[in-house]
């Protein structure tokens, strides 16, 4: 079963018996080849050591247009070490020998498309990945031209839900999706806003009456214990992407100050000191 | 303009796509924003109201019909007939007026409150500034760092004007930093605000709705052809092409008529193989850049390519969606002219009509030697824009 699935049952299935909907689920977002070319298995492994439930690894591009300055950053500085989308391959090559959290690749379409979408999922197969978020791909492209790939090879795509979205197109959008829906928490690019205010509070409980079949991840604005607790009541849990970013961008042990964060995120109380 | 109500066949069809190419390959976050205009912008431009404010604007305001002047000294040169589309003649410089004057009183319709756009050389920016100042609407114009340096006259134009000039200080700091800045400015703020897109490229429906507005180009050729010649068609329509809107309106109503060459000239830059070009069907090849599947210029790895041209307009990764169509279907032929090239066809049309182009028209008339136009044909070429803009560039060829 494809490992985002059987995260997710299992999940429900502990919230069912014990109740405690507030313990959500991690996912934390970082940018391959950053801060240095061969960093994306140490922080691969660290967020795993730390406590992340799923992990999102970004490709990192030229032209960002979804993202704000920290992740474009980071993105410009993994380009310049000289990031591309077969050298991430060749770094995770054997990252199933030693992780087994659900690891996800985020990006935009083109440098999948340049690698050739069929050799892409192939490869994401042969390495170990379960899951695909690429925001510029249009859904009736995916839905025509690449499920069946993406089927093929056992990746689900996983698609985004954001205030401005249509109850009609979220209902369709449930009715596409399988893992989880991405719940952009507010109308911004990544970084840009920060915290969960009432109108998403709102935003989030008419998402939660729809009683939709897939769970959710409530990501941007999101970036230590509070935002996550919160948006974790509201959700299956939450994703984390420009505060983690910061944090490597500012590290000087990066196993250490990967681990203390993700531990601080999920459990305030555990807190290590960076 | 009953007629840019029409479809045709090189145009975009139900789908949104040019043959492979178009579409909208946009984050869910502009999907709303996207479908709004998608869902109504051919019932406004239909809508008779619209079709008058936009008719008397152009006629009143921009200054149409801009005149198809029979270039005489330029003809002999080539012995062939050589017409200028002066559309240099436009209020603020150039062709670009005419698609933001569509946009702002389409994003009136749409009851938006606030203006974003890119801009390169900043002859978009100060196109939409204007028609903001006239229509009382807030602007920000995003503009490369490195551009605001280089283009300081248009800086001032726009501040003028009351736009907000804010810098795009990410990446390459030029036009496609710009735009993408714009595209995220447009993500934070769905409700209020109308992007106003200064080329045929972006997502669906904005290279159709950017030609429509720039279609009168071609529709005021063809009756001035007539009133010259006798005859609707020219044998060619040669246009320059970086995102390419003005060849995307002076193409416009000639698509399906098969036996009118259309010419599209990119910027070779220093040369095609300096590594310093901005020709894109040259050295690009498929791929979706800014929210539409085209032609760019890019890694092989797929990340994009800075380019290079003199001319700041002409300097874009990309083309729009109908042109790679053009290009893939061979409807159109794409040739390139070099910097150099293009500053001595500005100084011959100078030194033999009295006219000084911008960089970015000049280097559709440094074709003319290569086009093979016999002396029974007939040459139209648009002169986009005029010179005033890139006089420091043409003072330093003067000895």
């Amino acid at each position: 079963m494809n490992r985002i699935v059987s995260l997710f049952q299992n999940f429900n299935q502990n919230t069912d018996s014990s109740g405690l909907s507030s313990r959500g689920l991690l996912n934390v977002y970082f940018t391959a080849g950053f801060p240095e070319l061969n960093d994306t298995t140490r922080v691969l492994k660290a967020l795993q050591d730390g406590g992340a439930d799923l992990v999102e690894i970004g490709m990192p591009y030229s032209d960002p247009v979804a993202d704000g300055e920290t992740i474009q950053q980071s993105n410009d500085r993994a380009l310049e070490n000289g990031m591309s989308v077969r050298i991430l391959f060749d770094q995770l090559k054997d990252m199933r020998e030693t992780v087994s959290v659900p690891v996800l690749l985020m990006g935009y379409i083109n440098p999948v498309l340049q690698y050739g979408i069929e050799a892409f999922c192939a490869k994401c197969a042969e390495v170990g990945v379960d899951g695909l978020i690429l925001p510029d791909m249009p859904m009736d492209v995916y839905l025509n031209e690449y499920k069946s790939i993406f089927d093929t090879h056992g990746l689900l795509n996983i698609f985004l839900v954001t205030p401005q979205t249509s109850e009609t197109r979220i209902r369709q959008i449930d009715e596409v999706s399988e893992g989880f829906i991405y719940t952009v928490s507010s109308a911004s690019v990544t970084g840009s806003k920060s915290g969960v205010s009432g109108d998403m509070e709102a935003y989030f409980e008419k998402l939660d009456a729809m009683k939709l079949r897939n769970p959710r991840l409530i990501g941007f604005g999101i970036k230590d214990h509070d935002t996550f607790a919160k948006a974790s009541s509201h959700a299956a849990g939450a994703i984390i992407g420009s505060a983690f970013i910061r944090v490597l961008h500012q590290s000087t042990d990066l196993e250490h100050d990967v681990i203390a964060f993700v531990k601080n995120v999920k459990n305030s109380s555990e807190a290590i000191p960076a | 303009m009953e007629s840019i109500a029409e479809k045709k066949s090189y145009q975009v069809n139900d789908r949104g796509y040019y043959g492979t190419f178009g579409g909208a390959f946009i984050p869910e976050m502009l999907y709303p924003n996207v479908e709004e205009l998608r869902e109504n912008y051919l019932q406004v431009i239909a809508d008779p109201s619209f079709q008058k404010e936009f008719n008397d604007l152009l006629r009143h305001y921009v200054g149409r019909p801009t005149p198809l002047y029979r270039a005489n000294r330029l003809s002999e040169k080539y012995k062939t007939n050589i017409f200028l589309k002066r559309e240099d003649l436009c209020h603020t410089g150039a062709h670009k007026v005419n698609n933001t004057i569509g946009q702002i009183l389409m994003a009136q319709r749409l009851g938006k409150k606030r203006i974003v756009a890119e801009t390169g050389a900043g002859q978009h920016g100060v196109a939409t500034a204007t028609v903001c100042a006239l229509m009382n609407l807030e602007c920000i114009v995003y503009m490369g760092a490195l551009d605001i340096e280089r283009q300081a006259p248009n800086v001032a134009r726009m501040k003028m004007l009351g736009a907000e000039v804010r810098p795009a200080t990410c990446g390459s700091r030029t036009l496609k930093d710009a735009t993408n800045e714009a595209m995220r400015h447009w993500i934070n703020n769905p409700v209020d605000t109308h992007y106003i897109i200064g080329s045929v490229v972006g997502p669906h429906p904005y290279p159709d709705m950017v030609a429509r507005f720039q279609s009168v180009i071609s529709e005021e050729i063809r009756w001035q052809l007539k009133e010259h010649i006798g005859k609707e068609t020219p044998d060619y329509v040669v246009a320059c092409v970086g995102g390419g809107s003005n060849a995307a309106g002076a193409f416009y109503h000639f698509l399906d008529e098969e036996n009118v060459k259309l010419v599209a000239v990119e910027a070779a830059g220093m040369g095609l193989t300096t590594g310093h070009s901005a020709a894109t069907t040259a050295l690009g090849k498929p791929g979706v850049l800014h929210g539409s599947r085209t032609i760019l210029m890019q890694t092989e790895d797929g990340q994009v390519v800075e380019p290079f041209s003199i001319s700041a307009g002409l300097d874009y990764p990309g083309i729009g969606p109908q042109h790679a169509w053009l290009f893939e279907s061979g409807r159109g032929a794409f040739l390139s002219a070099t910097d150099d090239e293009a500053v001595q066809a500005a100084f011959e049309l100078t030194r033999n009509e009295g006219i000084i182009p911008a960089l970015e028209s000049s280097h559709a008339l440094a074709i003319l030697g290569r086009l093979g136009a016999s002396e029974h044909e007939t040459v139209v070429v648009n002169l986009s824009g005029r010179g005033d803009k890139d006089m420091g560039t043409y003072m330093k060829y003067i000895d």
